[in-house]
């Protein structure tokens, strides 16, 4: 993992001296709410419905067992015991007091974590790939460079007051599991003809009030030349972004009104000026930061577990447990395993204090220390060898983590929605547990297979909703909760925006509809093989919206 | 119509409610009911001095109703601010 430099430490140090100096003026009476909001928004500190929240950076996802103990710490201290994993791999509490807030920064930058850049219109925290430096299909560890991208972009001057905020994600293997396409810039890690690496950049994307898939403006940029490259997109975005309208503020705005050859023309105009200037990424640098995360000790191992099979045979939980939440690893003899935040009937992305904890000693004893928080609001182990899966999976069903859903439809995304947001129209949690309890039986989601519900309780779609294969959007219809659906949104490297299936449905009526789309889905696909996204795409909406609506 | 003056206090952003004795208290059953617009202008102006004085942020007047002695927000909003988060949960104390 990355270790904070000299540099890192001290301006996130003295960044928890300024802000503490800020809260105690503002306690004070000294500077008024109109002066404190933008000072607290650039250190994570939100007002919501209830309390304040405390958004909390983890860079490209990535935590030690350390900084999971310390985030555990913080809950049962400062918070109500629980924390809430978010769709931008970020953790948020929802309950700390403002006066506190000092104290938890202070706690945090002890374990070299944050609250910077996780709010304003700045370059936001640099997700990636949850599966990253362990994945079968990379062409190589994305997170050297999302962390490249965070040093450049971190209290950047020049980018700390862009149109709107900027998101860029990483991925280092075709198939995406970043959702690049739906990002302000995306970048897909590649080897170039000559071994050498490289990046298609993508941008443009978004979801929010209008969603649009990014274009790619360059199929290859060298390694060297990243920087200048995003820097470059970022100047001609400062430049003619739009500052008049907030909703018409994102780079997918200025690409879509633009056209992206026009976009191109520019980038590559102000890219000449830059290229090869201080923003080179000199190779032995790259190198630098690459070695922060180079693989862990893995032994040579077999690459089939005889002992993990033969506990499978045994315990149907476990054999469950192993098909659904195990990811191919590059290295033989090990997994990626996926801790499923999405127990029957709970809270998408929430995790107790006992339940960090319990998380931190697992990764410590069997997976090398490092733990990853997914866009899809749930934790990897991403190294772990498969002779060790019986064990770790006792230990997570003794703290309750070993729900056997990854990737099912009872994976749901959802944002806080009305239950803390501010912003929210509607409630999207209980709508996430009612649904998880009608499709949670076992054999039920087995049935249904691989199948995304997403959820969002406003408009500016932090839930996803756009591109879950069924979204569910949360309106306010004359004072009642009112959900729209979508179907056929998907996020990866196929990217496609949802289609709005017809009316929408008020809270009694939305899991009914839910399941008259999937018990639809059962009844037309061609075999168990054919996806609900598939069939959706040979299909089309027709037979959903007769489904739903009548002839 | 029925109204409250609710806010989120300062120093810990908890939902309070405004009393008729001008505190700022966390039971939403001990605000002052107004159903009056000079009333309501006059605890409107005395909440934005708390704001000032930095007791208090984001008042604001919520239509409400009674119910067997106890007040109801209208908005289900302001319901879920007065009564807590509706999800369910083990490790929540206090969720409804």
């Amino acid at each position: 993992m990355y270790r904070y430099d000299e540099f890192d430490a001290t301006f996130v140090r003295q960044r928890v001296a300024q802000f503490s100096d800020q809260v105690e003026r503002r306690l004070r009476g000294e500077i008024t709410e109109d002066e404190f909001r933008p000072l607290r928004l650039m250190n994570g500190v939100y007002l919501q419905l209830h309390a304040y929240m405390l958004r909390i950076a983890i860079p490209y996802g990535t935590l030690s067992s350390t900084q999971m103990r310390r985030l555990a710490h913080i809950a049962r201290t400062y918070d109500k015991g629980f924390g809430h994993f978010t769709t931008r791999q970020n953790l948020q509490f929802n309950w700390p007091a403002l006066k506190d807030v000092p104290a938890i920064l202070a706690e945090l930058a002890e374990v070299e974590m944050h609250a910077i850049q996780t709010s304003g219109n700045c370059i936001r925290n640099v997700t990636a790939d949850h599966f990253a430096g362990a994945a079968f299909d990379e062409a190589d560890d994305p997170r050297p460079y999302a962390e490249i991208l965070r040093q450049w972009s971190s209290l950047h001057p020049e980018f700390s007051f862009l149109p709107r905020k900027f998101k860029i994600a990483v991925t280092g293997a075709a198939h995406d599991r970043a959702a690049i396409r739906l990002h302000d810039i995306g970048l897909e890690v590649k080897r170039g003809d000559d071994g050498g690496i490289g990046f298609a950049v993508h941008v443009g994307g978004g979801q929010g009030r209008t969603p649009m898939i990014a274009r790619e403006i360059n199929p290859f940029v060298p390694e060297a030349d990243i920087l200048a490259y995003v820097d470059a997109i970022l100047r001609v975005y400062n430049l003619f972004g739009r500052r008049d309208n907030k909703f018409k503020a994102r780079i997918k705005i200025l690409v879509h009104e633009t056209g992206i050859d026009e976009l191109r023309r520019l980038v590559e105009e102000e890219f000449a000026q830059i290229r090869g200037g201080v923003l080179g990424l000199p190779a032995e640098e790259a190198e630098r930061i690459r070695a922060y995360f180079a693989p862990p000790a893995f032994t040579a191992r077999p690459a089939a577990s005889a002992r993990l099979d033969a506990a499978r045979a045994g315990n149907p939980a476990l054999d469950r447990f192993s098909r659904q939440n195990l990811h191919r690893h590059k290295t033989p003899g090990y997994t990626s395993l996926t801790i499923s935040l999405k127990p029957i009937g709970g809270i998408p992305g929430d995790a107790s204090a006992d339940q960090m904890d319990a998380v931190a000693a697992i990764a410590e004893r069997w997976a090398f220390s490092e733990i990853r928080v997914s866009h899809e609001q749930n934790l990897i182990l991403p190294h772990l060898a498969l002779d060790d899966v019986p064990e770790v999976f006792a230990a997570l069903a003794e703290a309750g983590l070993a729900t056997a859903n990854a990737g099912a439809i009872t994976d749901i995304i959802a944002c806080p929605g009305l239950d803390y947001c501010a912003l929210a129209n509607a409630r999207s949690i209980p709508l996430a547990s009612a649904l998880s309890e009608r499709f949670g039986a076992p054999d039920r989601q087995d049935e249904i297979g691989p199948l995304s519900i997403k959820i969002s309780g406003c408009i500016n779609a932090c839930g996803h909703h756009h591109v879950g294969h069924i979204g569910i959007l949360g309106v306010d219809r004359k004072g009642e909760e009112f959900y729209q659906i979508s179907l056929g949104g998907n996020p990866d490297e196929s990217a496609s925006i949802g289609d709005i299936i017809g009316p929408g449905f008020f809270a009694d009526g939305v899991v009914d509809a839910v399941e008259t789309v999937v018990d639809t889905y059962l009844k037309l696909r061609t075999s168990p093989g054919e996806t609900f996204l598939a069939a959706y795409r040979r299909l089309g909406e027709a037979p959903f919206k007769e489904a739903l609506y009548g002839a | 119509m029925l109204e409250i003056l609710t806010a989120n206090r300062l120093s810990d952003g908890d939902v309070v409610y405004r009393t008729a004795a001008g505190d700022w208290v966390d039971t939403i059953d001990d605000a002052e009911l107004i159903d009056d617009t000079d009333q309501l202008t006059v605890a409107v102006a005395a909440a934005q001095a708390d704001v000032k004085a930095s007791r208090v942020l984001d008042v604001a007047p919520i239509a409400v109703e009674t119910a067997e002695g106890h007040i109801v927000p209208k908005r289900l909003r302001e319901r879920i601010r007065a009564f807590g988060p509706t999800v369910k949960s083990d490790h929540r104390p206090g969720a409804v």
